[in-house]
């Protein structure tokens, strides 16, 4: 996982609330077995809508490289615990989400994943729409160091987890880390209790 | 004196690997994981790349159910790309040793309907499955999690997860149920009244008498929603009803081994002086057949009301969420719930496809023909549930009623296989999410109970038992009323 530190970009309003994962990806594109390649999924039904924000100036214009930011309602990525609406965000290119709150599974894949989830009052949420409106494709940035997002030329303090945003900083791999108390897993099953079902032999 | 806690704290600490420092998340132990062909190709590839193995594949175990097929199920699957993820989960499980329940196995259906089904799911123990309604196991007193692909590959290779902590939320429903109202109509209304994410960062435990009296199907069904209330997982307490489901199923304890296990699970129950974060009350006695109407769970009103206006919500995420649903859904603010007609009646899912639920939606059709225009399909959650229904003559309820009798898996849920609501259509569905076009591109549900899905299958407008005049559920035909 790549570190990351300060993610600048473009700011992009979806100003709904409640954005469920089945509305970041619908289920028909969960039957690929790869883990890239879902840009064209993301939001699919609402980007068939010519008004949605990302078909709107000049949003339609962004491409990975342009590292936009969503700027969504509360409860965004609520619902089904598909990694998915995950993938589909990174692949488009987004590299952080704001929102007042997530659903707690996305949070966890985003924080896996490297796309920062990032936690500001509903009051700043809406105070960056006031200032998208006014001016459309302003740029933003979010400083994890400082953990705080500025928009055009305001500054708004943000929240994540401490280990999240640890590991975000060192762009640490979740599974490595946990084999360093491999040890304390070996002894924790030596001690487990023999009733425990296993699904091995079947019965 | 060691301090009271809480049923999901005792079992959180039985599985402490090691306690999380400065920041760090607690590493906990997984006794069970469920697998299935959607969430795991990812990981499976993600270990393949790094050269893990799986960590306990004896601790592990798949089943094929979103993209399956429910007709001719002996075929080759008709979507290649339906049929390559399934075909990837088999070679995944043969590659890496995991136990697997195919298509055409008597164990093969929804990943959470066979966990309890063979008598895997146990009180006390933990569970995690790439699937947010994992939650359905803490009905046995398990702390079950719904995790994503990341964390399905971190299960597979340490058999642990590092998790946040997390609050405790009582909801106590006391009371008595009327005869016509159910496990699906409580936590419809506990959604409605605490809000679809009313539940975030909390493990709820359900209490109460009218949870007490609820039989292991019931607890499932409720135990299954927790997560549409945003929560982290849902939990009641074991007790008698528990160790009487489990008795005897393939993987329960035998011997001493029930004996030890017993002597355990009596300890899970949250101490009487345990404090919960939070605390939420419903009243059973009162409580009506309950029904969505929005576009998200959490949007739902007893069957006798009517479609809200947005103006009556106070808060405007609310009131924009409810015009935004009452668009999609295509309804207007004051109209009668009962006079919503439908397209399409689903039973089954991971909520309401054990067989109680069969046998329930069963006892109302019976005898009865379904409304014309009505399309009414039943899909039971396992092979087994299939055939036990078949045993009982359920099958034959439900063609004589003209239904069609379906075989096992997630279906119309989340229509990842052929069934699917066409766009416009309307369904009266016992699954968990109302989500827009989660049954299908633009089509429009409203969450229900069994009953409910009987009624309205017989009606053809949202109904329940108690507008059946045959039905010994209404209250205006019972004996000596
Ligand atoms: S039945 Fe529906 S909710 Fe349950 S596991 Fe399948 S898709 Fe998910």
């Amino acid at each position: 996982m790549e570190p990351i530190n300060v993610v600048t970009g473009v700011a992009v309003p979806l100003e709904r609330s409640a954005v469920d994962t089945d509305q970041i990806i619908p289920a028909e594109f969960l039957k690929r077995v790869t883990k890239t390649g879902f840009e064209d999924a993301l939001f699919f039904r609402w980007r068939q809508d010519s008004e949605f924000v990302l078909n709107r100036e000049p949003y339609n214009a962004l491409g990975p490289t342009d590292s936009p930011i969503l700027v969504a309602g509360p409860d965004f990525g609520t619902g089904s615990s598909r990694e998915h609406a995950v993938w589909a965000l990174r692949d488009y290119g987004f590299r952080a989400v704001l929102s007042h709150r997530f659903g707690d599974i996305f949070r966890g894949n985003a924080g896996k994943q490297g796309l920062l989830a990032a936690q500001l009052s509903e009051v700043d949420i809406e105070t960056i729409w006031l200032i998208i409106d006014a001016e459309p494709g302003v740029a933003a940035s979010v400083d994890l160091t400082t953990k705080t997002v500025t928009v055009g030329k305001s500054v708004f303090p943000f929240e994540i987890d401490d280990y999240t945003r640890w590991r975000l900083l060192e762009g640490l791999d979740d599974i490595g880390l946990t084999l360093r108390d491999e040890p304390a897993i070996t002894a924790f099953e030596a001690r487990r209790e023999a009733w425990r079902p296993t699904t091995l032999p079947a019965r | 004196m060691t301090t009271p806690r809480t049923l999901a704290e005792k079992v959180w600490a039985a599985h402490l690997v090691a306690k999380g420092e400065d920041g760090k998340p607690d590493l906990i132990y997984i006794d069970l994981h469920l697998v299935h062909e959607v969430t795991s190709p990812q990981a499976f590839d993600g270990l393949r790349k790094e050269g893990r193995p799986v960590r306990r594949p004896d601790l592990t175990i798949a089943t094929e159910d979103h993209n399956t097929p429910t007709l001719a199920i002996d075929k080759p699957i008709a979507d290649l790309t339906s049929r390559l993820q399934i075909q990837t989960l088999r070679d995944n499980a043969a590659e890496f040793g995991i136990r697997l329940h195919s298509l055409g196995d008597i164990e093969q259906g929804i990943v959470h309907v066979v966990g309890p089904q063979l008598g895997l799911t146990q009180p006390g123990i933990t569970v995690v499955c790439g699937d947010s309604h994992t939650s359905t196991h803490g009905a046995f007193g398990a702390m079950a999690l719904g995790i994503g692909t990341s964390e399905v590959e971190h299960v597979l290779a340490t058999q642990t997860l590092p998790l946040a902590p997390f609050k405790t939320m009582a909801v106590t429903v006391e009371g008595e149920l009327r005869p016509g109202v159910t496990a699906k109509d409580i936590i419809l209304a506990v959604i409605a009244q605490i809000g679809a994410n009313g539940g975030q960062g909390y493990v709820l435990e359900y209490r109460g008498s009218a949870i007490r009296a609820l039989s292991m199907e019931g607890r499932m069904t409720i135990c299954n929603m927790s997560i549409e209330a945003g929560a982290r997982a849902g939990m009641v307490a074991p007790d008698q009803i528990t160790y009487d489901y489990l008795q005897g199923r393939a993987h329960a304890p035998r011997g001493t081994d029930w004996d030890d296990a017993l002597a355990y699970w009596n300890t899970l129950a949250s101490d009487d002086d345990a404090a919960f974060d939070a605390e939420v009350f419903l009243d059973a006695n009162t409580l009506e057949p309950f029904v969505t109407w929005g576009t998200n769970p959490g949007q739902g009103v007893s069957l006798s009301d009517r479609v809200p206006s947005p103006t009556s919500f106070a808060d405007p995420n609310d009131r924009a969420g409810a015009e935004r649903a009452l668009e999609y859904m295509d309804l207007d603010a004051g109209t009668r719930m009962k006079d919503i007609r439908v397209d399409a009646v689903f039973m089954g899912s991971c909520t309401n496809s054990r067989i109680e639920d069969l046998r329930a939606f069963a006892s109302i059709i019976k005898g009865q023909t379904k409304a014309e225009n009505v399309r009414v399909m039943v899909v039971p959650g396992s092979a087994r549930v299939r055939l036990e229904a078949e045993a009982e003559g359920i099958d034959k309820i439900v063609e004589e009623f003209g239904a069609e009798w379906r075989f096992a898996g997630c279906s119309m849920c989340l229509g990842m296989n052929p069934d699917q609501l066409a766009p416009g259509e309307r369904c009266a569905s016992t699954s968990n999410r109302n989500f827009e076009g989660r049954q299908g591109k633009g089509g429009r549900t409203h969450l229900v109970s069994p009953l409910v899905a009987a009624a309205t299958a017989i009606r053809g407008t949202l109904s329940s038992p108690w507008d059946l005049e045959n039905s010994p559920m209404n209250p205006i035909n019972k004996v000596g009323a």
